[in-house]
């Protein structure tokens, strides 16, 4: 490997279909990434794109029938998280990988307070007792910000406002040192000033322990401020990944450029409307044989109806380790697109 | 919570007098009288007298005051006395039943534990069976088994008692004799044998109505736990890496049993009205066929002692219910 370093997750050509009555959706389509110890990776896209279903995949979350994992590996130092058996990666669950989702006000048990929900997975997967569960119950809150901790383990969800039960949500997917976070959309549901708290907190927390970050957001302008790489999803597929300094200034993908025009921009002339991608993002009901994008990109040709197109690196360094692209365009130079 | 309850209990008193104003009324307005059972020859002056010891001339307007003051007041204290082996009441006038002249708490007394230990063997039963096939049936969604179940307890839940008693009686009792047909209300149990005859005489009742609770619990259970299933904070459970025993029997059930605990206290009043039935297929001589009895004797201070008591059931255990709520559920508040 060229960086050296050996990565803590190591994600192999994913695919995810799933079963339905009305016929299969193929969610997730060939995704391979991987995640470098400490590495905050950004991944963006729209709608319906495949970033939960991709995520949730890795760990085994998604209900089964109807979502089927038919492919791919996902190595997690050593193990093949897709193979292990459910009893394995459910002790991975929440003691290695720690999750955070979208919204915090129904994420969170309502009959349970808060201090008996963080001290579960200490009790689960680091066999503490009681007593020192609650200590360190007590540690993670007032890490993740909440004043008056010892309090407030005695509180349930309903009594905390929704940026701090996020900050529950983050202590308790943070509560066994997990090498890898996952954290679905966790501002989104959370109003702006809340949202830059949390992403405050996170920043921190990543300074404090290092570990590594999957961040998905809708917002390039989130990915610009804290994430090392970003991946860009698209029709379950990666369309563009690279680091964020190279996709932010010479976005590859007319679907990357399309979205980073829809960023308000701070500085510079304003345009009169904010720019919006028009056309749906597809439902695919078998594996693309062209590209997905192809129906709303202004730059499709014919090969792009013909065959789907393969990442390749576009700054000489192994996929997934640069900058790539999934697509047969070479893309100019851009100027429009401002930094966020 | 103590001032909730308050409340809802000074509420209940208008309530309360409410419904025992239509019943007292509506069964008053019945028609027949309680000199349909005596003979034609005896002489209108004899009737009429024999109406007037039993105060049965009386306006109904007053005949209802005075039934209250004896409900209310009277009543209470001989239920005292008799627990206390105190004098409160003072040989104070009791409600009588005009049939057999004998106060009607009496009578009450006598026949409640027949039906309390069938309808309350039944309903525990029915619960034991039903919270069980309903989680279950949640969990494995259309599997056969949640299938077998869904059907056993729309079937449970649709064929009315009458029926199914019947059929059991039929099966289990005439044709292969495992059972008796009706039930000895002065069977005491004093040793083995007793012990054996008297479970022997409960199994068909207490399976009837057993059925029927578990139909409808097993279907509340069902619902409530697939409505919660699909939370996100069940996700949030399985992320955390828990066990699918934890994640089911721990988080998802407390929450689904908040509405079925509802169902359950609310439901049991109203175990008495269906147990009113199978009392009378199985001829067991509780509280359902001392109504019964005093309806067809139009014996009217019974049928609206009894009516009302069903309807104070009613009301307590809607107020249970919602305490129980307020328990189970830290959301709710009560102030
Ligand atoms: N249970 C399911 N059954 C069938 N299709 C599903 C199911 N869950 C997700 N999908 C499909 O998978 C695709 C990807 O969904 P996913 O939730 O991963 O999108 P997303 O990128 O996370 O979008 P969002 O930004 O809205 O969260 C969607 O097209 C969706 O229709
Ligand atoms: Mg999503």
């Amino acid at each position: 490997m060229p960086d050296g370093a050996r990565p803590v997750l190591d994600v192999r050509g994913l695919k995810t279909v799933f079963r339905t009555r009305g016929g299969d959706v193929h969610a997730v389509n060939d995704v391979s990434f991987s995640l470098q110890k400490g590495e905050l990776l950004g991944v963006v896209g729209e709608s319906g794109s495949g970033k939960s279903v991709t995520m949730m995949s890795l760990i085994g979350l998604l209900p089964s029938p109807p979502a089927d994992v038919c492919g791919g590996t996902v190595m997690l130092g050593d193990t093949d998280l897709l193979t292990a058996p459910p009893e394995e990666l459910r002790q991975i669950r929440g003691a290695r990988i720690g999750f955070v989702f979208q919204d915090p006000m129904t994420s969170l048990n309502p009959v349970f307070n808060v201090g008996s929900q963080i001290m579960e997975p200490l009790r689960e997967h680091m066999g503490m007792t009681k007593a020192q569960a609650e200590v360190r119950a007590v540690e993670l809150l007032e890490l993740v910000g909440i004043p008056d901790a010892r309090r407030r383990l005695k509180s349930y969800p309903h009594q905390f406002s929704g940026g701090m039960r996020q900050r529950v949500m983050i202590a308790i997917a943070l509560a066994c040192d997990p090498d890898v976070l996952i954290a679905d959309e966790p501002t989104t549901a959370l109003d702006v000033t809340i949202q830059a708290q949390i992403l405050e907190l996170v920043k921190e927390l990543r300074q404090k322990l290092g570990m590594a970050i999957i961040w998905i957001t809708h917002d390039l302008g989130v990915i610009a401020g804290i994430a090392d790489r970003v991946m860009v999803m698209y029709g379950g597929q990666v369309v563009e990944q690279g680091p964020v300094r190279a996709v932010f200034s010479a976005p590859q993908h007319p679907y990357t450029r399309a979205l980073l025009r829809t960023i308000p921009k701070l500085h510079g002339p304003r345009d009169a409307r904010l720019e919006a991608i028009s056309g749906q993002p597809p439902i695919l009901s078998a594996p693309p044989t062209s590209c997905p994008f192809r129906p709303r990109c202004p730059h499709a040709f014919d090969r792009c109806a013909a065959e789907n197109p393969a990442r390749r690196a576009i700054d000489g360094r192994a996929i997934g380790q640069g900058h790539d692209v999934a697509c047969h365009w070479t893309a100019p130079a851009m100027q429009e697109v401002a930094h966020a | 919570m103590l001032t909730f309850i308050l409340r809802r209990l000074m509420l209940a008193i208008p309530t309360l007098l409410l419904i025992s104003l239509v019943i007292f009324l509506l069964v008053d307005f019945a028609p027949g009288s309680p000199m349909s059972e005596i003979p034609l020859t005896v002489p209108p002056e004899v009737r009429q007298k024999m109406m007037a010891a039993m105060g049965a001339d009386k306006p109904v307007m007053v005949r209802y005051v005075l039934w209250l003051r004896q409900f209310f007041i009277v009543e209470p204290q001989y239920a005292i006395d008799a627990l206390f082996g105190t004098d409160f009441a003072q040989g104070a006038q009791r409600i009588i039943s005009w049939q057999s002249k004998v106060p009607v708490f009496q009578i009450i007394g006598e026949r409640l534990p027949q039906t309390l230990t069938v309808v309350g063997t039944a309903y525990l039963i029915g619960i034991l069976i039903a919270l069980p096939i309903g989680i279950y049936s949640a969990y494995r969604q259309y599997s056969w088994f949640d299938i077998g179940g869904t059907f056993f307890s729309t079937v449970g839940f649709s064929v009315p008692t009458f029926f199914t008693g019947n059929i059991l009686i039929l099966i289990f009792a005439v044709k292969l004799g495992w059972f008796p047909t009706i039930y000895d209300t002065n069977l005491r149990i004093t040793d083995w044998e007793s012990l054996v005859k008297m479970l022997k005489q409960m199994a068909l009742p207490v399976t009837v109505l057993a059925l029927f609770n578990a139909a409808e619990i097993s279907r509340y259970t069902r619902a409530s736990v697939l409505e919660n299933l699909g939370q996100d904070y069940v996700r949030t459970a399985r992320a955390k890496g828990m066990p699918e025993r934890v994640v089911l029997l721990k988080h998802v059930l407390r929450n689904s049993l908040i509405p079925v605990v509802t169902v359950i206290a609310l439901g049991l009043p109203t175990v008495f009205g269906g147990a009113i039935v199978t009392e009378q297929i199985f001829k067991i001589n509780g509280i359902g066929a001392a109504l019964i009895g005093a309806i067809h004797v139009s014996d009217l201070p019974t049928v609206q002692t009894i009516t009302f008591i069903f309807a104070v059931l009613i009301v307590a255990f809607n107020l249970i219910a919602d305490i129980l709520y307020g328990i189970l559920d830290p959301r709710i508040r009560y102030d």
